[in-house]
């Protein structure tokens, strides 16, 4: 046989994200997409959001499956903990973006990666939505992502992949960035 | 009768080219136009090189070295080669050119309209109409200060300055003034008012950190031994992106001083992230300065690494030992917001880079941004080209001592257009 070796593989196929930048670059309009999600409101604290359907490529599209998330509040609050608090769905969609980055960006620059885990903190000082203290925000006063990666690599180049992962990610720019929200009722 | 009375007296025939500006790009291509035997015009709204003229700022010096000061067979001749040129030295360098070239200037002479007529430029300006067979649009990369479109929503009470308006810290009112932008400028800008006594915030988007100083050599010295100002556009992995690149976190001072964020710090400028947004008379800054100067922190290592790699392997290793910078300090938390009333924030100073002034250049050569589209200089209209742009043809594209070969470049792609 006279196949290339594959030195290594993260397994993302980057070859298909390089196509969309092309694309994307030639036909602006397809690179417009649109994520939703559908929730119901359950009982007490306990909602139930689903995701299913998204805008792209200039049309209609759908995920393999629904994708169905519980969200409630802890027993100390005197919820049923059915699932995780709104907040700490937060930082799973963070964990995720950020690491999906770090894979993507690792499968570009051709470095094998053999573990990627991370520890994230984020404070909150529970008097801003109480309404006890004005002057305390309502969201995380920080957040703290702490990567241990593995990889075939120096310190510096897995501190680059940290680094540009963040820098294209959705999902630290929404939380670092201002972003306007519209909440419309019975519209 | 000198060269341009001897042009403009044969007003009716057709210039095989018309040089827009007369600034470094503009004489340096028209230099070369000349000994290609190519009949040309140099025209210039002002003097030569008047944007510098125009600089009001005190203590503006270049970024490169005299002895980098280099244009076509005419180089610094002065006493301080290590030393960094004031504007009017500039400008009297440029003048000398000039005269040593002799350019066919035609001085205040302000373009109005370049369109194309069947196969002929017309060119019209305030002394009269014209036609050539080619364009080289040397206007200026730096013609126009670019402010983001979020300096709308400032409250009226802050005024708002551009590097071109921007003197000195006497011209400042009282207050915090809030520099926005982590290029050269913006650096030295935030430098000199902390040091004249001003309050100062400096929101840091992406930049690019380098020592004035390395291993012995100036680090733009560095850059041109290693090839690195050489690296051509069409080698380079994200052109769009690598020609919006601010310019170099330096300054250009005898003492030869670091001008870093650790060193504004130092002073207790304030580091905030990139401003973001305005809202209710408060500035929302980005969450994502960390990352920045984490970025900056590792392409600078890269850069410094690849300097190493030169020494060793074409100076034999002989240089002053390899030294290392500490990693930009941010505090634990900066701040994402500030109310311009509470803060006394009562100026705001955009060094948010510059774009080139084109409204007079009728031609569809701009993208869907406002861009000029081109390829290393040569527009997608067959005769158009370009001079000075960032990156256009190398690293070293917007320098003046990397003018010359993009100047060369640009001439013979020209000629052989006319000889066809």
């Amino acid at each position: 046989m006279n196949n290339v070796t594959v030195d290594f593989t993260n397994g993302v196929n980057v070859e298909a994200l390089l196509g969309a930048r092309e694309a994307f670059t030639a036909a602006p309009e397809a690179a417009q997409f649109v994520w939703r999600a559908q929730s119901t409101w359950k009982k007490g604290t306990h909602t139930q959001t689903s995701v299913q359907k998204f805008f792209g490529l200039g049309q209609e599209q759908s995920h393999r499956q629904v994708f169905s998330y519980d969200t409630d509040h802890p027993e100390i609050f005197a919820s049923e903990d059915i699932g995780s608090t709104p907040t700490e769905m937060v930082l799973v969609g963070l964990a995720g973006c950020l690491t999906a980055g770090i894979a993507t960006v690792a499968e570009h620059r051709k470095i094998q990666l053999h573990s990627v885990t991370a520890a994230i903190e984020a404070p909150i000082n529970l008097q801003g939505i109480l309404g006890v203290d004005s002057d305390i925000r309502n969201g995380f006063s920080s957040i703290t992502v702490k990567y241990t990666i593995d990889a075939d690599a120096s310190e510096d180049e897995i501190a680059a992949l940290v680094a540009q992962s963040q820098k294209r990610s959705a999902v630290f720019d929404t939380i670092t960035n201002p972003t306007n929200v519209h909440v419309l009722v019975n519209s | 009768m000198n060269q341009v009375e001897n042009i403009a007296a044969q007003h009716s025939s057709i210039l095989d080219v018309c040089v827009i500006g007369a600034g470094h790009s503009g004489l340096a291509v028209s230099h070369l136009l000349s000994k290609q035997g190519l009949r040309h015009l140099v025209m210039e709204r002002g003097d030569v090189a008047q944007a510098w003229r125009d600089r009001k700022w005190d203590s503006l010096r270049l970024l490169t070295t005299n002895q980098q000061t280099r244009l076509p067979e005419f180089a610094y001749k002065g006493s301080d080669p290590h030393g960094f040129m004031k504007a009017a030295e500039l400008v009297a360098f440029l003048e000398g050119f000039a005269q040593h070239s002799q350019t066919p200037l035609l001085t205040n002479t302000k373009v109005t309209k370049v369109r194309k007529d069947g196969e002929l430029y017309s060119i019209s300006s305030t002394k009269g109409d014209w036609q050539a067979r080619a364009v080289i649009v040397a206007s200026g990369a730096c013609a126009r200060p670019k402010v983001p479109a979020i300096s709308r929503e400032f409250p009226a009470s802050v005024t708002q300055l551009t590097p071109l308006e921007y003197r000195s810290p006497a011209q400042i009112q009282e207050g915090r003034v809030l520099v926005v932008g982590a290029s050269a400028t913006g650096l030295q800008f935030a430098d000199e008012l902390k040091r004249a006594g001003r309050d100062v915030t400096l929101a840091v988007g992406e930049h690019v950190r380098m020592p004035r100083n390395y291993r012995g050599r100036d680090i733009t010295e560095w850059l041109s031994l290693t090839g690195i100002y050489d690296q051509r556009y069409n080698e380079i992995d994200d052109i769009a992106r690598g020609r919006n690149i601010p310019s170099p976190q330096l300054v250009g001072n005898a003492h030869k001083a670091i001008l870093d964020l650790n060193s504004l710090t130092d002073i207790d400028v304030q580091l905030t992230g990139r401003l973001m947004g305005i809202n209710n008379g408060v500035a929302q800054f980005s969450g994502s300065l960390k990352n920045v100067c984490m970025l900056a922190d590792l392409k600078m290592r890269r850069l410094l690494g690849s300097i190493d790699d030169y020494i060793d392997a074409k100076l034999q290793g002989k240089a002053p030992p390899a030294e290392t910078f500490a990693d930009t300090r941010i505090s634990d938390s900066p701040a994402t917001t500030l109310c311009f009333a509470r803060n006394a924030i009562n100026t705001v100073i955009w060094a948010t880079g510059y774009r080139p002034d084109l409204p007079w250049l009728e031609l569809p050569v701009f993208d869907h941004k406002g861009q000029v589209k081109h390829d290393g200089g040569v527009a997608p209209e067959p005769g158009l080209y370009f001079m000075g742009l960032p990156l256009m043809r190398r690293r070293k594209s917007s320098y003046i001592m990397g003018v010359e070969d993009d100047a060369r470049d640009i001439t013979n792609h020209l000629a052989s257009y006319l000889a066809n």
